[in-house]
């Protein structure tokens, strides 16, 4: 019945808005529908700079509590993975998805030559470029360019988000941000914009008048699209009622409906703790942990957990040593944690951060992050890994 | 189709600044094109350049009692670098609405994404917008000069840090990279070699540039060929000499003011020129907007405009304040440019890179929302704080925080319609519309009149104006120029 229904709101919606669509877009009309089981990736960026090491705590290491005497979470404290390494108290989802296999935890991630400036460093990983390089398009919005070239519904990649991050911008196509489906679809479905699409001549759409049309048009069919779909399914799990909890909740309910959308990416910050971090981390764990406790369990209950895989990070790490307003400085490794029911290899993926072999009082990185970019777009995504990051990289074998 | 002089001259507006109203256009239809011209790349006589100041050096605090400051100095200190970025950007804003010699004002903005730079000192970020404000138009080797002894430029680029003993190469990589001969033009060892004949620049604690004789590399170095005892003033005589610098900076300039898509030919006659009259860049100016290949219809309303240049364009067209003129913040936030706040060393990419599905659809609402005085109903993203550590960053966060507080506000703009209203009031009411349309569209200037009709409000010839106005705005086609 559920399909059925889905079906024929699908078939009911795509009738009247292709009267409102000009020529070229008429071919995106043919509703493909998406087949059970596609693989969906789900981005958090932790904004700001997260504090891997009191993330991921070596607990049993003197020189972690030699140089964060105060900032240095307890022994006791930490949730114990193994015999080295516990996770933060207020991270308790994450545990318990550790428990059941359901994360990965990878060390020491980076990148040569670290930009210790948000703003930087956050482009390097957006981008996916070298430090030296600057790229003004993103990792995921090459997927776009190279993936849907022509597809169907430009809709493969959403941001949760008002504004769309770099990471989803490619050369020819770049992903989508909402906040609030119902929103987008209110806001672009103006009767002026909607004539004008429909009466104003316009022609190649390779010049940029062309290609500012196909825009509005694309935008304008894909929030009734969203719409449409976001309608047929409404989740029972109450999620948290913070922006990340909301957030989740759109992606969760997005998930469960046939739409074709395989990235989600949604952000959670701000992490930059030079002042009194210990509050400000438990509080946007606390959040981060929650929503992706019910998140997870909405998964499971509909039986989508094993085809979805949330993956975390943030710009850099911070300093090993705390500094003296009871915070951390920017720093360079981090880690990345890997979430979902389809994972090959679990739990803590690679060693724990030497830190007996600091650089300047910093971490030094031993994992590429564009190894895993290049993993999950080939293993997960099915996509030229190469040709999008520009560089083979060597694929990690957690999927 | 053969393009319309006043459609040629509209093109040169928007080119050589951020438009112009109808009356403006139809004064140029009267005179030689060669003539407008000039005047737009010198500016009217009595147009001396007005420096866009927020901050006097002497009200700068002592930097080198800056440790020894209280909490509450130190705050005041930040109040006085947030306050005074968000200052400087609405005043240089303002300048470009209104400056008689808007061709320079066009032209800083060019070299504003050039050289791009943040710093968090107020001061520092006046005094690079006073260089390419003030060098913008006349000579690039003036321009690069001056900059590149900026301590905003100084400090982002980290050569206060390079000395004899431990060189640091960002500084001069950045300036063989981007502002000079671009990549693939050089190797390492250029780079190293002019690090070191950059090392001793720098700037002393109340922003003046210092050369620091302790720390520079007396030392021969080889650069490009040639070898030498060099100073940074050498290594700029020498990327000067090179004709790829001339070939990189016009190519850029040609993207910007002509087409993004480069004809190859044109750009190579021109940086001939152009390294021949030694980077006089009023020369060059000239010659792009006499060539006739300028006004084909290829090169006509083919941009997209940038952020900012969409909102001076409109404030231009319809004079208006704002209630709190910050707002405009916002506005570029949204869009993606915020003054003073380039997404790194290279810049905002621009052309289509400013578009995305929200941007267009915000772009479009933009006359609706300032017009109609309508909610911001858009969160702006934040602004990535500024690198450095400690308490820096916080002042960012001050810029984040107050995006924040403007989401659902009004904009309460007091709106001015007099002279643009007078602008129409010989038209004829039933060419109203097309008049309206082909004073505001460079491309596809015939918007579907029925449309046009069917949505204006025509109780009043004024309303009528007004309404026709604000829809043809919202079109994709008003994004370009």
């Amino acid at each position: 019945m559920q399909v059925n229904r889905r079906r024929f709101l699908q078939v009911g919606s795509l009738a009247s808005a292709s009267l409102m669509l000009p020529k070229f877009l008429k071919a995106m009309e043919q509703g493909n529908l998406v087949p059970p089981g596609n693989k969906v990736l789900v981005v958090v960026q932790l904004s700001g700079g997260n504090d891997g090491l009191n993330t991921v705590i070596p607990y049993r290491n003197d020189i972690y509590y030699k140089m964060r005497p105060t900032l240095g979470i307890k022994r006791e404290q930490a949730l114990a993975l193994n015999d080295e390494l516990g996770i933060h108290p207020a991270l308790k989802s994450f545990k318990a998805l550790y428990d059941d296999g359901a994360l990965g935890i990878l060390n020491s991630v980076g990148y040569p030559n670290p930009d210790r400036s948000h703003f930087r460093s956050m482009d390097i990983w957006q981008s996916a470029s070298d430090s030296k390089d600057y790229w003004g398009t993103g990792w995921l919005g090459r997927y776009l360019d190279a993936q849907c070239k022509g597809c169907d519904k430009p809709t493969q990649a959403l941001e949760i988000d008002d504004t769309l991050s770099m990471a989803l911008k490619g050369d020819a196509v770049k992903g989508l941000a909402l906040t609030d489906p119902q929103r987008l679809f209110g806001a672009s479905n103006d009767r002026y914009f909607k004539e004008l699409l429909d009466k104003q001549k316009h022609d190649d759409e390779h010049q940029n008048v062309g290609y500012l049309y196909k825009t509005m048009a694309e935008t304008i069919s894909s929030a009734a699209y969203i719409q449409q779909q976001f309608k047929t399914y409404k989740s029972k799990e109450s999620y948290p009622t913070t922006e990340l909890g909301r957030n989740m909740k759109t992606i969760a309910e997005l998930i469960m409906t046939d739409i074709n959308t395989s990235v989600y990416y949604v952000s959670h910050g701000s992490f930059d703790t030079h002042v009194g971090q210990q509050q400000q981390q438990q509080r946007l764990f606390e959040q981060l942990s929650d929503a992706l406790q019910v998140f997870t369990t909405d998964l499971k209950k509909n039986d989508r957990f094993k085809d979805v895989l949330v993956m975390t990070f943030s710009e850099f790490g911070r300093r090993v040593g705390q500094n003296a307003s009871g915070g951390t400085d920017h720093g360079t490794a981090n880690n990345m944690f890997l979430i979902g029911g389809g994972l090959q290899q679990k739990g803590v993926l690679n060693e724990g951060p030497d830190l007996g072999n600091l650089q300047e009082g910093d971490l030094q990185y031993k994992v590429d992050f564009k190894n895993v970019y290049a993993t999950l777009l080939k293993k997960w995504l099915g996509a030229d890994d190469q040709a999008i990051l520009r560089k083979q990289y060597e694929h990690l074998s957690f999927i | 189709m053969a393009v319309s002089e006043q459609t040629q001259l509209q093109h040169l507006a928007w080119r050589a600044g951020f438009g112009e109203s109808l009356p403006v256009i139809n004064s140029w239809a009267k005179k030689r094109r060669k003539e407008v011209v000039r005047k737009l790349i010198l500016g009217p006589e009595a147009a001396a350049l007005d420096p866009v100041k927020v901050i006097d050096e002497t009200d700068l605090p002592d930097y080198q009692r800056q440790r020894n400051m209280g909490a509450e100095e130190r705050r005041a200190v930040q109040r006085m670098n947030t306050d005074g970025i968000k200052d400087l950007n609405v005043m240089w804003t303002h300048s470009m609405i209104n400056n008689p010699h808007p061709l320079r004002e066009k032209m800083a903005l060019f070299w504003h994404g050039h050289f791009a730079c943040r710093t968090q000192n107020v001061l520092y970020n006046q005094q690079l917008l006073q260089v390419i404000r003030q060098h913008g138009l006349s000579n690039f080797g003036d321009l690069l000069r001056e900059v590149s002894k900026t301590p905003a430029m100084l400090a982002f680029l980290n050569n206060q840090q390079n000395r004899k003993q431990k060189p640091n190469e960002n500084f001069a990589r950045e300036v063989m990279e981007l502002f000079t001969m671009g990549r693939g033009n050089y190797t390492e060892t250029d780079v190293k070699e002019a690090a070191r004949a950059f090392t001793g620049w720098g700037f002393d604690e109340v922003g003046q540039f210092k050369f620091r004789k302790n720390f520079h590399d007396e030392g021969n170095k080889t650069l490009l060929g040639k070898t030498g005892k060099f100073d940074g003033d050498d290594v700029i005589a020498i990327l000067l000499e090179q004709k790829q610098t001339a070939k990189y900076i016009t190519a850029k300039i040609y993207r910007y003011f002509v087409n993004e898509e480069v004809n190859e030919a044109h750009v190579n006659k021109l940086a001939d020129k152009f390294y021949q009259s030694n980077y006089d860049l009023r020369a060059l100016m000239q010659e792009i907007f006499l060539a006739d290949w300028f006004y084909e219809e290829k090169n006509i309303g083919c941009k997209i405009k940038s952020p900012v240049e969409l909102l001076v364009g409109l404030r231009k067209s319809i004079p208006m304040q704002f209630e709190q003129e910050e707002a405009m913040l916002v506005f570029q936030r949204v869009m993606g440019q915020v003054l003073f706040y380039p997404p790194n060393v290279a810049g905002w990419p621009g052309g289509r890179s400013w578009i995305d599905s929200s941007s267009l659809m915000f772009r479009m609402r933009v006359p609706q929302i300032i017009l109609y005085s309508q909610e911001f109903n858009i969160r702006p993203k934040e602004i990535t704080p500024e690198m450095g550590e400690g308490s820096n960053y916080k002042m960012t966060m001050q810029v984040n925080e107050f995006l924040k507080k403007q989401y659902a506000r009004k904009v309460n703009a007091k709106v001015d319609w007099d002279p643009y209203l007078k602008d129409f009031k010989d038209t004829p009411r039933e060419q109203l519309a097309d008049q309206i349309a082909q004073s505001l569209l460079l491309k596809n200037s015939s918007i579907n009149k029925q449309l046009l009709e069917k949505y204006s409000d025509s109780s009043t010839r004024e309303n009528y104006i007004k309404t026709v106005t604000i829809d043809v705005m919202s079109t994709p086609e008003y994004q370009l120029c």
